[in-house]
């Protein structure tokens, strides 16, 4: 700024003509601060606005009874807009899932730490690559290689701990922080 | 805007009145009127007025479309197929507005290559491509959310998987994906706010293209010989009535091609599944985008973990995941194109004296095409092979092969001006 202030013609007169200019330098830097840092807040709820609104988030979560699933059987729910998983696993399913070694497994995880109790597998239906329904809850469906789910989009496998085994979605299926309220109900969320 | 002077005159009162207040008058006389062309201008630069002609045909059936359109998951399937069989001309309105999005971007990329070919990007034109570059981001981002308006399956799983490219960004991406969406999927909150932007959109577009024609009109047209304008007397003519009338009979092929479409192929360019109403619980077994997109899909399909270019640039994997890399390699496949009148070393603008860079060129745009091929099919077998050495030629065109030759290729002697073009006073050298 003081060269601007020198170039337009200025004489310099000594220091209080510096000091002038350093005072108007501050000024300048600081008005130009303090704008900045209001716009700043200013801006924010227009940004904000477009985060989950009160309501969105107050249907956080979802009640599920289960007594009529029998073994073998998958039910999909909504929770918070999107699918869940839920499924009665066989005996065989389960030892499977138990059986894989971890050094086999892009994204490592045992078995028991994605299930609360090991007949019922809960979790987001939603594949991890870039958001399509897997296959593999209903009859017939693919299953993909490892007798779990099988994303028709990408070709993503997932086993039957809905971890992911080929293909290029990076990680396994999340699971929902859920709890047992008795031996019926499944709460979601 | 500079260029063009107005000897503007007028007989009218009124007229006299507001151009002392106002100077429009000479200012449309001297951009749109005497503004002085190059005299050698070939039907490839029709595009760009053709491009501004399908903009507010867009935006005139968009703003229609809307008076009759309902943004709410519930709705917007139901009331797109009201317009369809009981708005008066309804159909018609929707069909120009679906089939003008692909007849924009078939303009734009012959716009576009028109550039790459004559290169009309160099300098002192750098600035005016790089906001035509930003125009293109416009309309891609105008486009993919219009696409979503209809609430079909397509639309509801095409929005799903691109707001979920987001996600791939470290630490934020989850909450970025989040912040697009309003919610924990694609819902409600993302069609209104989809809804919101694709109606401003195009008139920041407007805005744009008149920073683009401000550019264009400081140093005037580029042209097939790249020789700049040397006597305006010798080498241009007035605008009107020498283009105007050369820009109205390629308005009328386009309208023809344009029409085509609209009465007798209306749904060619969509897809069928964007007929059924959108589940959030089942997924279509192919999604595929607007053909449009497909390049770009296929350049982000291309970076999986085995690639060995995503090998190479993420240092074996450490620095970053194949999704990261494919998303940005998606994006950086146009940015790219910012530093184009850097890169590009060759004095000679045109191709037509640039035999190498000329061969390259093709090679390119076959290239562009491949991937789009690519990018329409399941990526399954020797096509993901194929996918992959494309996406390495574009960035190795742009990077390598551009600066390479522009510095090594040895350009055919140029006319010495554009009326020398014309008149073939220099042929004899070539």
């Amino acid at each position: 700024m003081s060269e601007t202030a020198n170039h337009a013609g200025q004489p310099t007169s000594g220091g209080a003509e510096i000091d002038e200019q350093t005072r108007r330098d501050f000024l300048i830097w600081s008005t130009a601060a303090v704008g900045a840092v209001g716009t700043a807040i200013a801006v924010w709820p227009f940004i904000d606005q477009m985060n989950p609104a009160a309501d969105t988030l107050a249907l956080a979560s979802t009640e599920v009874d289960i007594s009529q699933i029998a073994v073998g059987q998958s039910i999909t729910v909504i929770w918070r807009g999107k699918p869940v998983f839920i499924r009665h696993r066989t005996p065989e399913e389960i030892s499977e899932a138990e059986s894989v070694s971890l050094d086999q497994l892009p994204d490592p995880q045992t078995d028991a730490d994605r299930v609360v109790k090991p007949e019922w597998l809960v979790m987001v239906g939603v594949c991890t690559h870039l958001g399509c329904i897997p296959l593999g809850q209903k009859q017939g469906d693919s299953k993909g290689e490892f007798g779990g789910w099988f994303c028709p989009c990408h070709g993503s496998h997932y086993d039957t701990s809905g971890r992911i085994r080929k293909g290029p979605a990076p990680t396994n299926l999340p699971v929902p922080s859920y709890e047992f309220t008795d031996d019926n109900t499944v709460l979601i969320g | 805007m500079s260029g063009g002077t107005s000897n503007f005159q007028s007989n009218s009162r009124i007229v006299n009145w507001i151009e002392h207040r106002l100077p429009i008058f000479s200012f449309m006389d001297a951009q749109m009127n005497q503004y002085p062309t190059p005299k050698n201008l070939n039907y490839f630069w029709n595009f760009g007025s053709l491009a501004g002609i399908v903009l507010v045909i867009m935006i005139v059936s968009g703003i229609t479309l809307a008076m009759s359109y309902t943004p709410h998951t519930e709705y917007a399937f139901t009331s797109v197929e009201r317009i369809m069989r009981d708005v008066n001309s309804g159909w018609l309105i929707r069909y120009i507005h679906m089939n003008g999005a692909s007849i924009f971007f078939i303009v734009v990329y012959i716009h576009i290559f028109r550039g790459l070919y004559y290169g009309s990007y160099k300098a002192p034109r750098e600035i005016l491509w790089m906001i035509g570059i930003f125009i293109l981001l416009a309309m891609m981002a105008t486009a993919f959310m219009g696409y979503v308006l209809p609430w079909g399956q397509m639309s509801f799983w095409g929005a799903t998987v691109i707001t979920n490219l987001f996600s791939a960004i470290p630490l934020v991406g989850d909450y970025i994906v989040q912040l697009l969406w309003g919610g924990f999927v694609v819902d409600n909150p993302t069609l209104n706010r989809f809804f919101s932007l694709h109606y401003l959109l195009p008139f920041v577009i407007v805005g744009l293209v008149f920073l683009h024609l401000w550019a264009l009109h400081m140093h005037h047209s580029n042209n097939p010989t790249g020789v700049e304008i040397k006597d305006e007397k010798q080498d241009t003519i007035p605008f009107h009535p020498y283009y105007t009338i050369k820009d109205l009979y390629g308005l009328g092929l386009m309208m023809i091609f344009f029409a085509f479409f609209i009465f007798f192929a209306p749904n060619y360019f969509g897809h069928p599944d964007n007929y059924i109403m959108a589940d959030p619980l089942v997924t279509p077994p192919h999604i595929v985008p607007e053909w449009y997109f497909l390049p770009f899909y296929a350049i982000l399909r291309a970076f999986t973990s085995d690639y060995w270019v995503y090998q190479v640039i993420s240092l074996g994997g450490t620095l970053m995941s194949a999704k990261l890399a494919g998303v940005i390699a998606m994006f950086a496949s146009i940015l790219v194109l910012l530093l184009l009148p850097w890169l590009d070393r060759s004095r000679v603008r045109s191709s037509k004296y640039r035999p190498l860079y000329r061969f390259f060129f093709w090679v390119f745009a076959i290239d562009c095409v491949i991937l789009g091929w690519v990018g329409g099919l399941p990526p399954e077998g020797v096509l993901v092979t194929i996918g992959q050495w494309s996406t390495f030629w574009y960035f190795f065109h742009i990077i390598i092969i551009v600066p390479v030759v522009g510095v090594l290729e040895r350009p055919k002697p140029l006319p010495d001006s554009i009326a020398a073009s014309v008149t073939g006073a220099t042929q004899a050298a070539e």
